[in-house]
């Protein structure tokens, strides 16, 4: 542990931990603990359609107002926060892991399998992904919260499965490599001993851009109504309010904080992943 | 023109065909993928809602699976499917029975193009040319501080910075109208009070996209130009006592540029994403809105279409940025 | 121009300190140089990297930027302080009076122009009136100069190879006739057969337009061959300098020894040796002399005092604590040798 923490203070004499990073994990962390805390103090109760007097702006009894469907605002937001990062997470872990096995199968076996995965990762990169997650997620009966996160991962993977197969196909020229080989380590042996470490830090800024970029597409879908509706999220919400004209109508406690709040996840994310290039790659840092 | 052009411009349209192809077939596979016959969930589903109680939905389904011989083989169907596709035959609306499907895309198309190409060139320019001021050795802390800013507007998703615009300007200052192309009461004609109802109608959705993608191409110009200053040609260039302001444009932006475009293009299906959304929120005419409508409505074909048209359309841009792009960069020109 | 015979110095570099801000301190890059330069001659510069040569390079032109940052001295350029100029001033000096060949010359040039652009560029900057048709011309004329073809001036970098594109460079330099030309290893990215051809074409340059060259370099065997004067640099400091036949025959400073010795001789087949040891950090600088943790006959005084650049012979200088006393370098000790073998 001391040595950890003694790691930690090198690191950040040496400028390679930012403010960025510690501003971004701390607007992440606060989220989080929102939406862990939160719920030990208000009752789910309060979130459900009719439970309170609809309509009322911000007050003593309903900190962030009610909407017109009967619902604390307070109480809703603090359930749909976990929710909608849950989404994220679990987008961003399939998106990864997938993305890195075709990057790393790509990268390592070259070929034909690499020009196939190549072609179709950069298809897919510059189409609108929101056109094909409508037609799948408009033809999904019974959508949940699980499974819109599996539609949206769907389209998650192309960007770490470029990085990856760019960064396999670099590692693989190193000496390092060379020397494995000659050494007589099998291709799985490289593969996880020698490539797999030096790719994490990719893996790991390829993880918060896919879970940044996967809750834009969640709360996208759901502000056009394709979410799991009967669920607490910050994008039905959203969607929720736009239904009801609460912009025109001046309900601003409506649509208002879960913008803040989505707001803060995506600058949390945004400053984690500057903050994070610069610790892993120190050399930006100093400009 | 030589060889090496012509490949360039030969594998830029493939990749197009190909993009058109691979949405296509997409578009025709996952409906079908599904268990049941797709047309009659979505009119089944349609009913169930009752948005389509004056519709024989008997007699529709019945026509649309002749007319596409659901009941044949696979192969047949994605023959037939491309054939329609080639007579612009996207199908019938249900909700606006018995209107083209090619024709409502036809109506909303133009609102589309003509927002987004005016937000996103306006975007990039501002966006660009205030990243290169930002690199400018010698800009002032007061320019420097809207660093932060540029930070928050990239990372916030900009239909939500839509719907602030349309509360603060529209709803409490009411200096703009808060949705629509045009007024209700609108004659369309080509004349000068028409053009500024457009202007006026199209300038809060355009400073929503102008507003969250103006960020990304700020930062984006100042990380390229601090590589670009950083460059050998730089310093050559300050040893041929050039004026700074030349080195700068002509040494610096102008390279920094290539990068830029490059961004561009990739980052062309986010807008389109985005844009869509801010349609939505403004209730304009464009395919976003035509989008929205039919998704809450189940209005199956106009779906179908209006993603096959946003996938081909932003195809079709990317392609025109890969032809433009030799035009910057003469080391693909050769 | 005519070639001057003047034996007036055109560049004295007096004291000159160049230092990067880091933040264990300044890095002293260029510490306290002094040298002069008449007309027509060729100053070759030595030194390891990051000995501060290409430092000393930049900060002539006053190019130097953040974090370096020229902190005292004066560069006087035929009789006006560079220092002392106004940006505008400088400008105006730069390549008329002053050219750099950029140590990158492959990356020297813009990628998005055609070399005529660049080079018309260059011109015009000084000579603001002159007329497109007599521009063409003076780049055709400056191409042919240093050997290339009139129809490369259409051409961009990309089409060019690097031997072309270095002789491109050095057309821009001397564009103007400036007085003193910086070559900053002109060749290093160069092979053997194209460095030879290119620094002959430098040298035929100098001569026709009697500039005085400083070229920077780490390999005594290119130096020996172009400059008449040597000065050697070592952690920042010029620590011998002298002409150059001279320096080979009875080097005074032991550095410059090593330096010599490590050259491989063409006659004698001897094993290459190199100098053992690392240059110090330039943050971090050892008490006196800094080359005493290396040298085979430091003593107290070495570790105590900084030697300052003194008489050690005909027109020779070092900065060693060895001289006066003595009148030659002592040999070296063989074990020196050894360790230095790979």
């Amino acid at each position: 542990m001391n040595g950890f923490l003694r790691a930690l203070q090198r690191n950040y004499q040496q400028g390679r931990i930012s403010g960025l990073l510690i501003l971004g994990l701390g607007i992440l962390i606060a989220i989080v603990l929102f939406g862990a805390i939160g719920p030990m103090f208000v009752d789910a109760v309060n979130a459900q359609v009719g439970a309170v007097r609809p309509r009322m702006p911000p007050g003593p009894d309903y900190p962030l107002g009610t909407d017109s469907q009967g619902r604390d605002m307070w109480a809703l937001l603090i359930y749909a926060t976990p929710n909608t990062l849950r989404m994220g997470l679990i987008a961003g872990f399939i998106g990864v892991g997938f993305g890195t096995a075709l990057g790393l199968i790509a990268g390592q076996f070259g070929g034909i399998v690499d020009a196939v995965i190549r072609v179709i990762s950069d298809a897919l990169l510059t189409v609108p992904a929101i056109a094909i997650l409508v037609i799948i997620a408009g033809n999904i009966d019974r959508m949940s919260t699980v499974v819109m996160a599996l539609v949206v991962a769907s389209l998650g993977w192309m960007f770490t499965t470029r990085t990856v197969r760019a960064q396999v196909l670099t590692i693989r020229e190193k000496a390092y490599i060379e020397v494995a080989r000659v050494n007589g380590e099998s291709q799985w042996e490289i593969l996880f001993r020698e490539i797999m470490p030096n790719l994490m830090p990719y893996i790991i800024a390829s993880f918060v851009g896919t879970v940044s970029g996967s809750i834009l597409a969640v709360i996208g879908l759901e502000a056009l109504g394709l979410g799991a509706l009967d669920e607490m999220t910050l994008g039905n919400t959203i969607y929720w309010s736009q239904q009801s004209s609460a912009v025109l109508r001046g309900y601003w406690w409506w649509w208002g904080p879960p913008i803040v709040v989505i707001a803060l996840i995506f600058i949390g994310l945004f400053l984690t992943s500057v903050g994070f290039d610069r610790f892993a790659n120190p050399k930006l840092a100093r400009q | 023109m030589n060889n090496e052009l012509l490949r360039y411009i030969a594998s830029r349209f493939a990749q197009l065909m190909l993009i058109v192809f691979v949405a296509v077939s997409i578009n025709f596979i996952i409906p079908r993928l599904l268990p049941g016959d797709p047309v009659q969930t979505a009119l089944a589903r349609l009913q169930s809602t009752g948005g389509a109680q004056n519709l024989d939905i008997q007699a529709i389904s019945a026509s649309y699976r002749a007319r596409y011989g659901l009941d044949a083989p696979l192969w047949q169907q994605y023959i037939n499917y491309w054939s329609d596709l080639f007579t612009l035959d996207l199908g019938v609306s249900f909700a606006n029975f018995p209107e083209q499907v090619s024709t409502m895309i036809g109506n909303a198309l133009p609102w589309s193009v003509g927002l987004l190409t005016l937000a996103t060139l306006i975007a990039f320019v501002t966006g660009s040319l205030l990243g290169a001021r930002l690199a400018w050795p010698r800009s002032g802390p007061v320019i420097k501080s809207v660093v932060p800013l540029m930070m928050i507007l990239t990372s916030i998703p900009f239909y939500l910075l839509a719907i602030i615009l349309v509360y603060l300007f529209a709803v409490v200052l009411k200096w703009l109208p808060p949705a629509g192309g045009v007024d209700t009461t609108r004659i369309m004609r080509l004349d000068w009070a028409t053009t500024e109802d457009v202007l006026r109608h199209a300038l809060l959705p355009c400073l929503a996209i102008v507003l969250g993608n103006i960020g990304f191409w700020a930062l984006g110009m100042r990380s390229q130009m601090v590589s670009v200053l950083g460059e050998d040609y730089i310093t050559f260039a300050e040893a041929k006592g050039l004026h700074p302001r030349r080195i700068f444009i002509w040494y610096g932006m102008r390279n920094a540029l290539l990068a830029q475009v490059t961004a561009l293009a990739l980052s062309l299906g986010s807008v389109v994403s985005g844009a869509v959304l801010v349609e939505v929120i403004f209730n304009y005419p464009g395919l976003g809105s035509l989008l929205y409508v039919a998704i809450r409505g189940q209005d199956y074909f106009v779906i179908q279409g209006v993603v096959l048209m946003l996938i081909v359309s932003l195809a079709v841009l990317l392609f025109i940025v890969d032809l433009l792009y030799p035009l910057l960069d003469p080391r693909i020109r050769r | 121009m005519a070639t001057r015979t003047s034996s007036d110095p055109v560049l004295v570099v007096d004291k000159l300190s160049v230092h990067y801000q880091t933040s264990k301190g300044p890095a002293k890059a260029v510490n306290e140089v002094s040298f002069s330069l008449r007309p027509g001659e060729r100053l070759g510069l030595i030194g390891e990297s990051g000995s501060g040569k290409t430092t000393m390079g930049t900060a002539l032109m006053r190019l130097t930027r953040p974090p370096g940052r020229i902190v005292s001295g004066s560069i006087m350029l035929d009789g006006r302080d560079l220092m002392t100029l106004s940006a505008g001033e400088l400008r105006e000096a730069r390549l008329r009076d002053i050219a750099l060949i950029p140590q990158g010359a492959m990356s020297a040039l813009n990628p998005v122009m055609r070399l005529e652009e660049q080079m018309i560029d260059a011109i015009i900057a000084h000579r603001p009136g002159m007329r497109r048709a007599e521009l063409v011309a003076r780049v055709v004329e400056l191409l042919r100069n240093v050997g290339l073809a009139p129809e490369v001036a259409r051409r961009y970098p990309h089409e060019l190879s690097g031997g072309m594109k270095q002789r491109a460079a050095m057309a821009i330099a001397t564009s103007l006739s400036p007085k003193v030309i910086i070559a900053d290893e002109p060749t290093s990215a160069l092979d053997v057969v194209v460095q030879r051809q290119v620094m002959q074409t430098l040298g035929r340059l100098q001569d026709g337009l009697g500039a005085a060259v400083v070229l920077i370099g780490h390999d005594m065997g290119l130096i020996a061959q172009f400059a008449d004067t040597v000065g050697v640099m070592y952690a920042g400091r010029l620590v011998e300098i002298g002409p150059v036949r001279q320096m080979i025959k009875s080097p005074k400073h032991p550095y410059t020894k090593l330096l010599v010795d490590s050259l491989p001789g063409i006659e004698v087949k001897q094993a290459l040796t190199g100098i053992p040891g690392l240059p110090p950090p330039l943050v971090d600088l050892p008490p006196g002399c800094s080359f005493n943790p290396r040298c085979p006959f430091a003593f107290d005084r070495c570790r105590r005092e900084t030697p300052l650049l003194l008489d050690a012979g005909p027109d020779q200088f070092a900065a060693c604590h060895l001289y006066p006393e003595h009148s030659t370098l002592p040999p070296i000790p063989a074990r020196v040798y050894q360790e230095a073998l790979p």
